[in-house]
This record gives C-alpha cells, sequence and structure tokens, in this order.
C-alpha cells in the first residue's frame, strides 16, 4: 500500500471522530424519557399505549385529513368515551402539559413537529387568560 | 457500409409507422372498454354539468343577511364581528396591510360596487353592511390554488381551508373579488387578546377567511355570527338547495341581492337591502 504512513493514522482520526458523540456520552443514548401520565389520572386512550407511541403521528394525520378534506368530523369512541377528532379536543384534554407529555420524547429523538405553530398548549391558553 | 444504411433506414420507418399506428389500432381493438370507460365517465360529466348551471347537488350551505336589522345600529355589526374573532383567535394587528378579516363591515359601494347608485339612499349612504366569504358555487380561489389547500366541501358546498397545505402564494387573494381572505405577514399570537381552546390560531404565511364555523355546524351549533345575533334574526343560516329550510322561505318571500354576481362566482350570501 502507498502512502501507509499517512492513510491509516488519518483513517483512525477519521473514526475517532465520527464516532465522538458515541464514546463521549460513554455509550449510552442518556435516560429514558418518561412522558408525563394524565394528570387527571385517565387511564384510556383513543388506543391502547403501545399503538399510540408508535402510531400516534400518523394517526393524527389521518384525523387532520377526515376532519379537514373530508368534513368527517364524528367524534372517535373509544370504550364509550367520545373524543372529538384533534389535539387541542381529544389529546391535550387528558395529556394538559404539552411540555412534560410531547416534548420529553420529541427533544429526545430531536424530532420538531410544527403542530405548534397553529395549535394552542394548555399552557399558551392560561398564559392569555392570566393577561389583562 | 450503404447495405447497413439502407437495412437501418428500413427498420427506423417501420418503426416510425409502428409507432404511429399502434394508438390508432389499440383504439379501434378496444371500443368496447372505451365504452365502458365513458358510462364511467358520465357521472362525473353529469356533475359538471350541475356546476356549470350552478346548481350544487346536495346540501349547499347560504345564509340570508338582513340589513334592515342593522341600519342605525353599528353596534350589533361590531357584536357579530367580536363574535366570530372570538371563535377563530382572530387577531387585532390594527394596521390595514397585515388586517386579518373573516367577517367585516364595508360601506354599500365597497361591498356591493355594481349595484351601487349616484343618488343612494340615505340608508344606504350611512349604513355599513356585513361582508364575509361568499362560500361562492365557482369559487375562483379554489381555481387558482396550486395546492387544494382551498377546496370545496362536497358535502355542504362550503369553500373550506386546509392550513397544513397552504403554502402562503396568495393566489385565492388575487382571485377572489369579494377581499375576502387575509394573509398572516406576522405571527398571529400576540395580536389575540383571549384564546378560544377549541379552535388553533394560524401561522405566519398562511392564508385564512371565514369557513362557515364548519367546526361549530359539527356540534350542531350554528355560526357564530348568526348566533350572536339570534335574538333579532337578522342572519338566517341553512341550505338553499332544500326548498323547506327557513333560508329558502326567506329568499322565497324577500328581495335580496349578491355580491357582484356579474362575475358567474354564484355566491352563497345574500343579502336584504
Amino acid at each position: 500500500m502507498y502512502n501507509k504512513g499517512l492513510i491509516v493514522p488519518g483513517l483512525v482520526v477519521f473514526v475517532i471522530i465520527a464516532t465522538f458523540p458515541f464514546w463521549y456520552n460513554g455509550l449510552s443514548a442518556g435516560p429514558v424519557p418518561k412522558p408525563e401520565l394524565p394528570p387527571g389520572g385517565e387511564k384510556q386512550c383513543v388506543a391502547p399505549a403501545e399503538v399510540m407511541r408508535s402510531e400516534h403521528m400518523s394517526m393524527l394525520n389521518e384525523w387532520r385529513d377526515e376532519v379537514l378534506r373530508d368534513g368527517h368530523r364524528v367524534a372517535v369512541v373509544a370504550d364509550g368515551k367520545e373524543y372529538r377528532k384533534g389535539l387541542q379536543t381529544a389529546c391535550m384534554s387528558c395529556h394538559t402539559n404539552k411540555e412534560k407529555f410531547c416534548d420529553s420524547c420529541h427533544n429526545y429523538t430531536a424530532v420538531q413537529p410544527y403542530c405548534w405553530d397553529c395549535h394552542l398548549t394548555p399552557a399558551n391558553i392560561v398564559a392569555k387568560k392570566e393577561k389583562p | 457500409m450503404d447495405n447497413n444504411r439502407r437495412s437501418f433506414l428500413k427498420i427506423a420507418g417501420i418503426t416510425a409507422l409502428a409507432g404511429i399506428g399502434a394508438p390508432v389500432a389499440a383504439h379501434l381493438s378496444s371500443s368496447p372498454a372505451a365504452a365502458s370507460a365513458e358510462a364511467h365517465g358520465a357521472p362525473q360529466e353529469g356533475h359538471e354539468a350541475a356546476r356549470e348551471s350552478g346548481k350544487r347537488d346536495g346540501v349547499r350551505l347560504g345564509m340570508v343577511i338582513d340589513m334592515r336589522k342593522f341600519y342605525g345600529h353599528p353596534e350589533m355589526l361590531d357584536k357579530v364581528i367580536a363574535a366570530c374573532d372570538k371563535a377563530h383567535n382572530i387577531p387585532h394587528i390594527g394596521n390595514k396591510k397585515s388586517e386579518i378579516k373573516w367577517i367585516w363591515k364595508a360601506p354599500y359601494a365597497n361591498a356591493f360596487p355594481d349595484q351601487s347608485v349616484a343618488h343612494s339612499s340615505k340608508t344606504i349612504a350611512e349604513n355599513d353592511f356585513l361582508v364575509l366569504c361568499n362560500h361562492c358555487d365557482q369559487p375562483p380561489c379554489v381555481r387558482v390554488c396550486p395546492t387544494k389547500a382551498t377546496f370545496v366541501l362536497e358535502e355542504n358546498g362550503i369553500v373550506a381551508m386546509d392550513y397544513h397545505r397552504c403554502i402562503g402564494c396568495r393566489f385565492c387573494m388575487m382571485a377572489c373579488p369579494y377581499g375576502a381572505r387575509s394573509f398572516n405577514w406576522e405571527d398571529p399570537r400576540p395580536y389575540i387578546s383571549e384564546y378560544n381552546p377549541d379552535f388553533p390560531t394560524r401561522m405566519r404565511g398562511v392564508v385564512e377567511k371565514c369557513t362557515f364555523c364548519e367546526e361549530r355546524l359539527a356540534l350542531g351549533q350554528q355560526p357564530a355570527c348568526v348566533e350572536a345575533v339570534k335574538d333579532c334574526g337578522a342572519i338566517v343560516f341553512g341550505d338553499l338547495n332544500n326548498p323547506e329550510s327557513q333560508i329558502c322561505q326567506v329568499l322565497a318571500k324577500e328581495n335580496t341581492i349578491q355580491r357582484s354576481p356579474a362575475y358567474g362566482t354564484k355566491p352563497s350570501v345574500f343579502y336584504i337591502v
């Protein structure tokens, strides 16, 4: 191999730099987030927790399309309880703390959904009410 | 070499002929399939024809605004506007360029430019008129929207908005002859005094307008503006295609006008002046 003396140390340096984030954090991804359960003590959601964990984003997209584009605003019924399709009307009525619920995992996985550009968090609503 | 060129030209010629002839042959040989496709397309055409004649099938929501009940009561106009603003988290920016309007008031000459006369009556000259999105049967805004962010809800004729899809190109604002659409030049949230927790706000860079309170209709409520003046029944809301509905009875009885009917947009909002 030509220029072995340059290539091999170069590769070693590259591998060290490329893997820096992993070994710098001691090969752990940090504590796994524990999203806050509904403060109101609700135990029931529109779907089982595992489904919600993996599918909530597609479910929200489906709700959005059904409500806005197809005009199907009928409530979702799960175990006898009615939920009006929507972030503000369904999700946030139980999960009243977006910062402790939504953000805990979204920050951990570094996703920035744009829901909150328009949709209001309970904290937003309270903040406006307190102002004169 | 000569021979090669000759055979190449032959093959090229045959290929060209086949290419031209194939669609014709396919068309001739598949006539039964074509017929069934036509039959399939027929209701579509019928629907288009219905649209051309200005009649949409099924429910078509509309509104009659009885301006006679508003004359001399500008506070009633403000009450209606305030009810809408509150229900939909509409900001009060206080600057003409950035203002957001779903329902607002305008002088007769602005609301009905082609029906204003040189010597109008005192009532008409002195009073403002309530104007909002007309939810046209032939909405020009829908035709120009490149992302289908604005569209007609087939089951009730509402010209709806999907803010998730709006890219803020403002073609619809150019197309709308009624100025019913507003653009969010800046983040509206600092200009909203109190939020309605059941409705979202909008973000910077989307267009918004009246939606005939779709979200309230789904809950079995009347639009916010109708409800604000329900004690005097100044605004009647209902299905224009149902002759039994209150709105059709009002339309049959009273002489009404529409805004700029000559554009052919077929507005769903009628005025008694």
